[in-house]
C-alpha cells in the first residue's frame, strides 16, 4: 500500500494534470464536462466497498447506493447530454 | 489479489479515465471519452471487489444494484430543463458518499490518515448540504433570491473556523455539525445567477472530499480521480468568476452579486422596484409557475411612442431584410421554455436565406454551459453557437439581434457603471448591433438590479411577454 504522504503527493499531480486537460474543453460542453465529472466522483464507491469489507456494514450499504446512483445516474445522463450535439447538415448558407 | 496488481490496474484506470476527459475536448469524441471513462469506473469496481473478496456479500450486492437502478431511474425521468438540479443532487449524494466513507475510517492509520478522514468527512458534507440547498433552489422549492441573515458572514465564517479547529481537535461530533451548517449558510445565500459558480465550486469540492478520502483510506485510484475533478470544478468555477468578474476569493467568501448591490450603489440608480430585483433574473423568477399563462399579451410599451401597427411593420421590414441574424439567448429562454420557438424562427430565417448564430454569454442559464444544451436539444447545429469572445466584435455587422430573455450578459452598464455589481464584467456587445429586438418578460432590471440603458436605445423594439407568444408573434410576421 502507499504511504499517506504518496496518495497527497498524487493528489495534487492528478489535479494539476487533470487541470490542463480540461481546461482543453471547450465552454460549449461545459454542462456535459461537469456531469461528466459528477458522475467521477462517484468513483468513491471504491472507499464505500472498502469500508464494506472492514466491516462497516451499514454505513458501506448506504454509501454504495449513493455513489452508485452518482455514477450511473452522472455517466447515464452526460450521455444524453453528447448525443444530442448535432452537426449541420446543409452548410450551403454559411462562409 | 495483490496491491502490485490492484496499483497496476488502478493506474491504467486513472489513465483511462484521463484519456477520456481528453476525448471531451472535441465534440465528436466526446461521447466516446465520457464511455471510457464509465468503462473504467465499472472495471475498476469489479477488481476492487475481487480485491476484497465481496462477490459474496448479498449486502453488498444488493446496494450496487438499488444505486444503479436509482441513477439509472433518474437519468431518464430527468428532463434537460432540469438538469441544473440534478447535477446539484448527484454531486451531493457524492459528497455524502465520501462523507460516509470517511465517517468509516475516522480513527484508522497514523495521524495524517486520520485528518485526511476528518477533512473528507467536513468537506464531503459541506457538498452534500450546499448542494442540497442548491438543488432546492434551483428546483425552486426554496427562495432564488438570496437569503442574508443579519451577520451572514460572520455566521458562515465562524463555522468554517469552527470546522477547521473541529478537524484539528479530531472532534468527529463538531465537524459534522459545524460543515453541514456551514454548506447550508454558504449556499442558502447564493441568489439563482450566481448558482453556476455555486454549483462549479460544489463540483469541485464533491472531487476534493472523494480524493481526500481516498488519501484517508489507503486508495490511489480514488485518489487520482478525486484530485481530476476537483480540479475540474476548480477551473469551472475560475471560468465563471472571470465572466462575472469576480476573484476566486471573492466567491469563496460568498460575496454574491446583490450582496455588492447592497453594499454598493443599488440606490443611484433609482431601481423600480428595490424589492423584486434581486428576484428578476433575465426574466423574473415569479414567471416561472405558469411562464404562458397570463402574460401573454405584452401589456406595458412604457418608452414605445409608436402604435402597435408602425411596430409590427418595424419589426416586419427589420427581419426580412435581415441577412445576418445573431441570437442571444439567456435564462429567460429556459423558463420560458422557448427553445424551441428560437429554433423554430432561427430555420425559418434560415429559409429566407439569412444567416444565423446564438452568442452564448459564459453564464448564461444556471450551469456553465446552460444554454449550449438548451438548444442542442431542439437539434440547433452545434456550429451556430459562438462563445462571447468569438462573436462579440460581429455585432457591429450583423442586421439585427434577437435578444432572448438575456439582460445583466448584455447590459452596457457592465462597461461604464463603475461601482454597480456588474461593472467590469464582459458582456455581450449587443448595443453595437443597427437593430436589437428584445424577447424579455419585462424591462425590470436583471438579477443585478442595475437597468439595462438598451432598453431605452432607438435602435431597440421591445417584445415584452412570454418569449414563446412573443417569438410567435414574430414568426406571424415573416409569413
Amino acid at each position: 500500500m502507499m504511504a499517506a504522504w504518496q496518495l497527497c503527493v498524487l493528489f495534487v499531480i492528478s489535479a494539476v494534470v487533470g487541470y490542463f486537460l480540461i481546461s482543453q474543453v471547450p465552454s460549449l460542453l461545459h454542462t456535459p464536462l461537469m456531469s461528466g465529472m459528477n458522475a467521477l466522483s462517484g468513483i468513491t464507491v471504491l472507499g464505500a466497498l472498502a469500508a464494506a469489507a472492514a466491516g462497516h456494514q451499514g454505513l458501506a450499504f448506504a454509501a454504495i447506493i449513493l455513489a452508485m446512483v452518482n455514477v450511473v445516474g452522472g455517466f447515464w445522463v452526460t450521455d444524453l447530454m453528447l448525443k444530442m450535439f448535432k452537426k449541420e447538415k446543409e452548410t450551403a448558407h454559411d462562409e | 489479489m495483490s496491491d502490485t496488481v490492484y496499483l497496476i490496474i488502478g493506474i491504467l484506470t486513472v489513465l483511462a479515465v484521463l484519456a477520456g476527459i481528453s476525448a471531451m475536448s472535441r465534440v465528436r469524441s466526446a461521447r466516446a471519452g465520457n464511455l471510457i471513462g464509465a468503462i473504467a469506473v465499472a472495471v475498476v469496481l469489479v477488481v476492487t471487489m475481487c480485491k476484497h473478496e465481496l462477490f459474496g456479500q448479498p449486502m453488498v450486492l444488493v446496494a450496487l444494484i438499488v444505486g444503479a437502478a436509482l441513477g439509472a431511474f433518474g437519468a431518464l425521468r430527468v428532463k434537460m430543463i432540469q438538469m441544473p438540479q440534478f447535477v446539484a443532487v448527484l454531486n451531493g449524494l457524492g459528497g455524502l458518499a465520501s462523507a460516509l466513507v470517511a465517517y468509516g475510517s475516522l480513527n484508522v492509520g497514523n495521524a495524517l490518515e486520520q485528518y485526511a478522514s476528518q477533512v473528507a468527512l467536513a468537506v464531503g458534507l459541506v457538498t452534500a448540504s450546499g448542494s442540497a440547498v442548491a438543488a432546492g433552489k434551483l428546483a425552486r422549492m426554496l427562495p432564488q433570491r438570496p437569503v442574508i441573515l443579519k451577520g451572514h458572514s460572520v455566521i458562515v465564517g465562524g463555522l468554517l473556523l469552527l470546522t477547521v479547529i473541529a478537524i484539528i481537535a479530531k472532534a468527529s461530533t463538531p465537524v459534522l455539525i459545524a460543515s453541514l451548517l456551514f454548506g447550508v449558510f454558504f449556499s442558502i445565500r447564493v441568489g439563482g445567477a450566481d448558482m453556476p459558480i455555486t454549483i462549479s465550486l460544489l463540483n469541485s469540492l464533491s472531487g476534493v472530499a472523494g480524493g481526500v478520502a481516498g488519501i484517508a483510506i489507503g486508495d490511489p485510484v480514488l485518489t487520482c480521480i478525486g484530485g481530476v475533478v476537483g480540479a475540474s470544478g476548480l477551473l469551472l468555477t475560475q471560468i465563471m468568476g472571470r465572466a462575472m468578474n469576480r476573484s476566486l476569493a471573492n466567491i469563496l467568501l460568498g460575496r454574491t452579486t446583490v450582496t455588492a448591490s447592497a453594499k454598493g450603489t443599488h440606490a443611484k440608480p433609482a431601481a423600480t422596484t428595490p424589492a423584486a430585483a434581486p428576484e428578476a433574473a433575465a426574466a423574473p423568477a415569479e414567471a416561472a409557475e405558469a411562464p404562458a399563462a397570463d402574460s401573454a399579451p405584452a401589456e406595458a410599451e412604457p418608452a414605445a411612442p409608436m402604435s402597435a401597427e408602425d411596430r409590427s411593420a418595424l419589426l416586419k421590414e427589420i427581419l426580412s431584410a435581415a441577412k445576418d441574424v445573431i441570437i442571444v439567448p439567456g435564462y429567460g429562454m429556459a423558463l420560458a421554455q422557448a427553445q424551441a420557438s428560437v429554433k423554430k424562427l432561427a430555420d425559418t430565417l434560415t429559409a429566407r436565406g439569412a444567416k444565423v448564430r446564438y452568442a452564448i454569454h459564459p453564464v448564461a442559464g444556471r450551469m456553465p454551459g446552460h444554454m449550449n444544451v438548451l438548444l442542442c436539444e431542439v437539434d440547433v447545429p452545434y456550429e451556430q453557437l459562438f462563445e462571447l469572445d468569438d462573436i462579440n466584435s460581429d455585432f457591429a455587422a450583423c442586421d439585427v439581434v434577437v435578444v432572448v430573455g438575456a439582460n445583466d450578459t448584455i447590459n452596457p452598464a457592465a462597461n461604464t457603471a463603475e461601482g454597480t455589481p456588474i461593472y467590469g464584467m464582459p458582456v455581450l456587445a449587443v448595443g453595437d448591433a443597427p437593430h436589437t429586438i428584445v424577447c424579455n418578460l419585462d424591462d425590470s432590471p436583471g438579477y443585478a438590479g442595475v437597468p439595462n440603458s438598451l432598453y431605452q436605445s432607438s435602435k431597440s423594439l421591445l417584445m415584452f411577454g412570454d418569449a414563446k407568444d412573443t417569438l410567435a408573434e414574430l414568426l406571424d410576421l415573416l409569413k
